[in-house]
């Protein structure tokens, strides 16, 4: 039934998150934007000691399933999406290795998330210098070591978030994806969960970005990294099955490919949480300055600024509802990589939008550092080019709805 | 518990209109513009489908299954089939909802059985006035007490005004407050002149001129105080914005079939990222606004105040069905430009919902 009313649980949720936002992130929003490379030490702390504990969520209840977790990145990137991508989760890696492994993984690398005493992340690398929307391009080599029952990594891996603390912190770890037969093309690409400090992965910098900042962006080297074959997500039999599709010429990549249709979305919902965050400011300052928006009023009585903040508002809505649907299709179990990359798209698009003409719309204080306005422009755009820009996701959009293979439309 | 999946029972609903408008409308739409005639026959189809009827009241004849969410769903098709004959189809229910809604007992059984029951409409709405800030809540249109009842003055456009019209609800200020009079086609005082425009050609329309139209008390709808008066204009807008999501559609679905058809340099045009990507951006749109439309819907039917949402999705719909049928246009290149497609029509009529505002579509 077409539904657009949260479960009661779903708006607890919608409260908790957004209290979190506003108490917990925004106050050191501005810090840890200046000061790009330290640890957010009081939201890392309170987040893994207090937030994550007190979420509605696991109270039981009906839930929206995913669209509640759309709900609660939207909250917390409404507070700030650096800190929101600094949280001491198991993040990406975590989906990963949800998707792809072995209950025995799922416990082995997933528990600590829920019983280390200390913040821990969990990270996924995959993007090369030369592989970034084409992945199956990735350089980096996984080797067998039959004698010792090891994989041997080999090669560099660039914009991995959150890849300082999960390379770093003691039980948190990092997914990296690597090729075990450059001739294979995607179907060689395997995924290993590499353990924090694992002898032979090196973090060799962190990027400067134009925004979120306080998130940790890492270039990892891969100097004969060892991980044991235990560590090859999905086991050793299911990865074998995997390439051999790939063998006979049908590329095994979908597979790993399926767990964007679940990332984007919430991709899509974070970029919501960042435009809002600049939406309702600007219309909370103008009512302030004496402009309210009327919404029964003629399109062509209607002054500039309405006709803009309507847009405005009507633009970062669709997106909203957009991804909303690709994430309780997810409920459904129904395939939603068109709709995931729809919502992506637009969200990512949008929000690009919305802050940069908030910053328009206010005048000198929209540019000011004064004001999270010129901060939340900067930290919107990423979310038009990470988990695949939007040429990527126009793309997928366009051979889904042309019903054209990937070599077809190029 | 948010979810986009429409009920089975709104499913069969909407499949059924789909196929009625692929199959009987579609077909129809060249000529109807081409001659300025809506087809009395698909007229007839679709009143034994009973679109209208469904939502009107049991007791008078109707369905009374009155859903702002089926509605929209029901126009989006009839849109995709053809703007004009879509609007022509929901004609009769410019007078009847807002009877149903706001109308006296007495004035529901004196107008409802009879609209429901013919199959051409007998009803019209004058809403709009030929102002360029033209504004549904805030008519220029005076009515002024009488002793004996009202006197209405005023001008009025874009009214659809077939042969069959018998009352036209006549929408006005009284004092500074919203509201509806139910006015005789043939009162003494008001001359319809027949008018055309860039778009919605097969459809038939009028504007009016209300010159000292005099009318009894109780031609005016009874259960009419603003904010219910303020509802129905956001009801209007909905079902609005769900036509312009089905014109959309369909010039979407006519670029994407032409693009995979048509062959430059050895290959379908589809196939250059170019045309691809554009394709893939009106399919976003597409179904962004139509979400939209839905919430807006949604809230209707919960009989909560959608003003904002209403407005929300009829600004993005304005924007989108345009920039989606010129998109379409732009697709078929020459093609897009001559009347032997359908593309033009489509942007001559998507245009039109830059001025476009009804009452009680849905």
């Amino acid at each position: 039934m077409i539904d657009f009313e949260p479960t009661e649980n779903s708006r607890k949720a919608r409260e908790f998150y957004r209290r979190m936002a506003l108490e917990q992130m925004r106050p050191v929003s501005r810090r840890y934007d200046e000061d790009e490379h330290a640890l957010p030490t009081e939201w890392v702390d309170y987040y893994w000691q207090t937030g994550r504990k007190g979420a509605p969520g696991s109270l039981g209840g009906a839930t929206d399933g995913f669209v509640q977790v759309c709900i609660q990145a939207e909250e917390l990137c409404f507070g700030d999406a650096g800190l929101y991508l600094r949280m001491p989760t198991a993040a990406l890696g975590g989906s990963a290795v949800s998707a792809a492994g072995t209950p025995e993984q799922k416990e082995r690398f997933l528990r600590p998330f829920r019983e280390s005493p200390h913040p821990i992340w969990g990270a996924m690398a995959i993007t090369e210098a030369s592989a970034g929307s084409d992945s199956a391009a990735i350089q980096t080599s996984a080797r067998y070591d039959a004698e010792r029952d090891e994989w041997v990594l080999n090669g560099t891996k660039i914009f991995c978030t959150a890849g300082e603390g999960a390379s770093q912190i003691e039980g948190g770890f990092v997914v990296v994806w690597a090729t075990v037969d450059k001739t294979l093309g995607r179907g060689g690409i395997k995924s290993f969960v590499v353990p924090a400090k694992t002898p032979g992965m090196k973090l060799v910098g962190l990027e400067k970005k134009l925004g979120i900042r306080a998130s940790d962006t890492a270039t990892l080297v891969f100097e004969d990294c060892r991980v044991a074959s235990a560590n090859l997500l999905g086991g050793r039999a299911k990865a074998e099955k995997k390439a051999e599709p790939a063998r006979a010429g049908d590329k095994g990549f979908k597979g790993a490919m399926a767990t964007f249709d679940a990332s984007r979305p919430i991709v899509a919902a974070m970029a919501v949480g960042v435009g809002r965050a600049a939406l309702d400011f600007l219309v909370e300052e103008l009512a302030r300055q004496g402009v309210e928006i009327r919404y029964d009023s003629p399109p062509r009585s209607q002054t500039a600024l309405e006709r803009d903040v309507i847009d405005m508002q009507a633009e970062l809505q669709a997106a909203r509802l957009l991804t909303w649907r690709a994430a309780s299709m997810m409920n459904r179990g129904r395939p939603n990589s068109l709709e995931a990359s729809m919502a992506k798209a637009k969200a990512g698009l949008v929000v690009t939008k919305i802050t940069q003409k908030a910053v328009e719309l206010l005048g000198p204080p929209g540019y000011s550092k004064k004001l999270l306005v010129e901060k939340w422009m900067r930290d919107a755009k990423i979310n038009d080019i990470y988990e695949g820009t939007q040429q990527i996701n126009q793309l997928i959009v366009a051979r889904r709805i042309l019903e054209y293979s990937s070599s077809q439309l190029r | 518990m948010i979810d986009f999946e429409p009920t089975e029972e709104q499913a069969l609903i909407r499949d059924t209109v789909a196929e009625f408008a692929r199959g009987e409308i579609r077909p129809r739409a060249r000529d109807a513009d081409e001659s300025g005639k809506i087809p009395e026959d698909v007229l007839a189809r679709a009143h034994e489908l009973g679109l209208i009827a469904n939502g009107l009241p049991e007791a008078y004849g109707g369905g009374g299954e009155r859903s702002a969410l089926t509605g929209a769903l029901v126009a989006e098709e009839l849109a995709h089939g053809d703007l004009s004959i879509a609007l022509a189809i929901l004609a009769p229910g410019l007078l009847a909802y807002p009877v149903a809604d706001l109308g006296s007992e007495a004035q529901k059984a004196r107008l409802l059985p009879a609209l429901i029951a013919s199959p051409g409409a007998l009803g019209t709405l004058a809403l709009q006035e030929p102002r360029f800030d033209s504004d549904p809540y805030r008519p220029r249109t005076q009515a002024r007490r009488t002793a004996d009842g009202w006197r209405l003055d005023g001008a009025k456009c874009l009214v659809p005004w077939p042969e069959t019209v018998r009352h036209v609800l006549v929408l006005a200020s009284v004092d500074e407050t919203l509201a509806g009079f139910v006015v005789p086609s043939e009162a003494a005082g008001l001359r319809a002149t027949p008018d055309a425009y860039l778009g919605i050609r097969a459809l038939p329309t009028a504007e009016l001129s209300l010159d000292d139209v005099k009318l009894p008390a109780e031609a005016r709808l009874d259960g009419a105080p603003d904010g219910s008066a303020r509802a129905l204009v956001a009801r209007g807008r909905v079902g609005l914005a769900a036509l312009a999501v089905g014109v959309a559609s369909a010039a979407f679905e006519l670029a994407r079939d032409y693009a995979k058809e048509r062959h430059a340099f050895g290959a379908p045009i589809a196939t250059k990222q170019a045309m691809a990507f554009k394709l893939a951006d009106m399919a976003i749109e597409i179904d962004g606004a139509r979400l939209l439309v839905w919430e807006a819907a949604w809230r209707l039917d919960r009989g909560e105040d959608a003003t904002r949402e209403a407005t929300l999705a009829m600004q993005q719909v304005r924007r989108v069905a345009l920039e989606v049928t010129d998109g379409a246009v732009q697709v078929f290149g020459g093609h897009g430009y001559i009347r032997e497609y359908l593309p033009e029509l489509l942007l001559r009529n998507a245009r039109g919902f830059a001025c476009f505002e009804a009452l009680s579509l849905v």
